[in-house]
């Protein structure tokens, strides 16, 4: 299968949902390339959902536009827009087959009698369901449900294959499976997906590129990568797994560092945005970047409280002397009440100004 | 076996001491239906002259008596259609969320509240030949004679779906909304365009919900007797078997006789719902949620 009606590239321009004077989402601008996997990231309440509904047409825009190359899309309603989407209850039409689930859109379409058996039977078989084609939605598993829901997406050949949290109502292991299936699809039939999650693991593994977004508000747009390593604000340092995450105050910038005190920690890191000398910031760093120290008096001398087995590691919550909680993830079989001494790589220590950037780092 | 593990195995089956909350209930059905629909079958089957079906035999050989069935299902059928159709549009686009949606399901309900004489009395007034309806149509012109809409069939018709009209609307708004909007949402994104997502999503989901509708509009509009009085002509087109059953009883005193029209009037409607529920079970009955959510 080809991607039906070629483009190549949609584009977002200020794209803004009200309800009832409360902002959903505000000014997203963004551009997506054919066949490119984004992701819109970011806890619930953050307007995710509400900006895949504004593209695929379910809900008016309160300001903005959505262009798909030149042609002004947000003034069409959703059945002239030509997009696929994956619900997150996946909205199966309970009453039809399998196979005629995914037929709709395609009879929706006009397309010939034989060509929309010959497509169906394609589109069946690509999720591998050939055996249930004749049940009701009713009468399958959830992974099965979600791979109607997908089918019936895709096999219309659509500009844009939307996803809403398609993988939240699944087990932790179909979900696995479902996320690289879903990434072989993008990639097999080059497809270009807008796909919402607020899971960061899912998000980091399947796309190409991220828009994190929180309060309605862009906050980054980046690959995996950039967002993996160096968010661009506390919250979503927080939200991409920082979970150390300490109330310093800025001491001397030294080189491409900066140093910071806070907690009885002294501390070097690399500053994100402009953390000033002397003002208030948040130092951010995973737990599996702090290590136990290889000799004594290298590091911080801290107690373990509380160790949580967790395969081929443990992650501890430990405590220094001053009372400040960090939590690691060590190889190490750890014992509470065991004194250790701990190293945070000041490479991986991010440190953001504290300041009230609850407007995104670029508004 | 100790008696604790069978009252297990007993409450397994449901049978424990909740049962008895059943009880009133039951009571209730028992003295207020069973006894008295076993009581007129046994009067039915005793009239005064002839064999035990002799009641049963001058009903169907009269045909004065007998045509009351198809008087009744003459006007009962078309009434009930009406208020089921007319609610599905109407209730088709209430089924949002909206501002002034109580004000407005109000006034399509307040007429459950009127009596059938209250009604009859307001028809009698607005459509009678003197009425405003006929006396604006003569004053604009419209018609040479006043039109005749009550005390004839279309007078009863009328009252049947005023009063009709409200418990069909609750009911199938309740069951439109039970159907997932996300599956209409579904349908838009993939190219269907509102007739299409009608017809082929929300209606084959509705219409079992239709059809009970429909059985209970029918079973109200059948028993019609007050308004085929007061607003119809019930010596003629609208004598109808409600009135052949009290006339035989309460004018000619022949309790066998009305008791067997009263018995042949529950046959009919058992007929009917009997035919529309064989129907619905040819339809989709099954879940109306688009997947796990």
């Amino acid at each position: 299968m080809t991607t039906g009606s070629r483009f190549d590239r949609l584009r977002l321009d200020g794209v803004s949902r009200r309800f009832g004077g409360a902002d959903a989402l505000a000014g997203l601008d963004l551009t997506i390339e054919r066949g490119e996997f984004i992701t819109l990231l970011g806890p619930s309440g953050c307007g995710k959902s509400t900006a895949l509904n504004c593209l695929a047409g379910l809900l008016p825009l309160t300001r903005g536009s959505i262009w798909r190359d030149e042609t002004r899309l947000d003034t069409l309603p959703p059945e002239q827009r030509g997009f696929g989407m994956v619900f997150q209850n996946y909205a199966l039409f309970p009453h039809m087959s399998v196979r005629k689930n995914i037929a709709f859109g395609l009879q929706m379409r006009k397309v010939a009698r034989a060509e929309v058996r010959r497509r169906t039977d394609e589109a069946i078989r690509l999720v591998h369901l050939e055996s249930h084609a004749d049940k009701l939605p009713g009468q399958l598993s959830g992974g099965q449900q979600q791979r109607v829901a997908i089918a019936r997406a895709v096999v219309v050949e659509p500009s844009l294959v939307l996803m809403d949290e398609p993988l939240s109502n699944l087990d932790a292991k179909l979900r696995l499976e479902m996320r690289t299936e879903i990434r072989r699809l993008h990639q097999s039939l080059g497809l270009t997906t807008v796909y919402v999650t607020h899971d960061q693991e899912e998000a980091l593994s399947m796309s190409d590129r991220l828009v994190v977004l929180r309060a309605g508000r862009v906050q980054q747009i980046g690959t995996p990568e950039q967002v993996h390593t160096r968010p661009a604000n506390r919250h979503i340092a927080d939200f991409m797994g920082f979970r150390n995450l300490l109330p310093v105050r800025v001491g001397e910038m030294a080189g491409a560092g900066v140093i910071v005190d806070g907690g009885g920690l002294h501390l070097t890191g690399s500053p994100v945005g402009e953390p000033r000398p002397g003002e208030p910031a948040v130092a951010a760093i995973r737990p599996e970047d702090i290590r136990i120290a290889a000799h004594p008096g290298e590091g911080v001398e801290v107690t373990v409280e509380v160790v949580e087995y967790q395969g081929r590691e443990v992650s501890a919550e430990v405590r220094t002397g001053d009372g400040t909680l960090l939590h690691l993830r060590t190889a190490r079989r750890l014992a509470p009440k065991d004194r250790i001494e701990v190293v945070l790589d000041p490479g991986r220590l991010l440190v953001f100004p504290a300041g009230p950037d609850e407007q995104g780092s670029e508004p | 076996m100790t008696p604790v593990a069978l009252r297990h195995r007993l409450a397994e089956r449901g049978i424990d001491a909740r049962l008895l909350l059943l009880g009133p209930a039951a009571l209730f059905v028992a003295a207020l239906f069973i006894y008295p629909f076993c009581y007129g079958i046994a009067v039915s089957l005793q009239p005064a002259e002839g064999g035990p079906f002799a009641a049963y035999q001058s009903f169907f050989a009269d045909a004065y008596q007998r045509d009351t069935i198809a008087t009744t299902l003459w006007i009962a059928l078309p009434a009930a259609l009406l208020n089921v159709l007319a609610s599905v549009p109407i209730a088709y686009r209430m089924r949002g969320r909206f501002r002034g949606k109580r004000v407005l399901t109000t006034v399509l309900v307040v007429p459950i509240t009127l009596g059938t004489v209250l009604t009859a009395e307001g028809l009698l007034n607005f459509l009678g030949p003197t009425g405003w309806f006929n006396r604006v149509l003569l004053g604009l012109g419209l018609v040479d004679a006043p039109v005749s809409l009550t005390h004839n069939y279309w007078g009863v018709f009328l009252s049947l779906v005023i009063t009709g009209f409200p418990f069909a609307f609750l009911l199938v708004l309740s069951y439109l909304s039970g159907i997932d909007p996300s599956l209409e949402k579904a349908g838009a994104v993939l190219g269907a365009g509102w007739a299409q997502r009608f017809f082929r999503i929300t209606l084959p989901l509705l219409a079992p919900g239709l059809a009970t509708t429909f059985c209970l509009t029918f079973v109200l509009a059948f028993s019609v007797f007050p308004s085929a009085i007061l607003v119809g002509d019930p010596s003629g087109t609208t004598r109808v078997i409600s009135i052949a059953a009290y006339e035989a009883a309460y004018v000619r005193y022949d309790y066998a006789g009305g008791a067997a029209a009263a018995i042949v009037m529950g046959l009919v409607e058992l007929v009917v719902i009997g035919l529309v529920l064989g129907l619905r079970g040819l339809l989709y009955t099954g879940s109306t949620s688009g997947g796990k959510g």
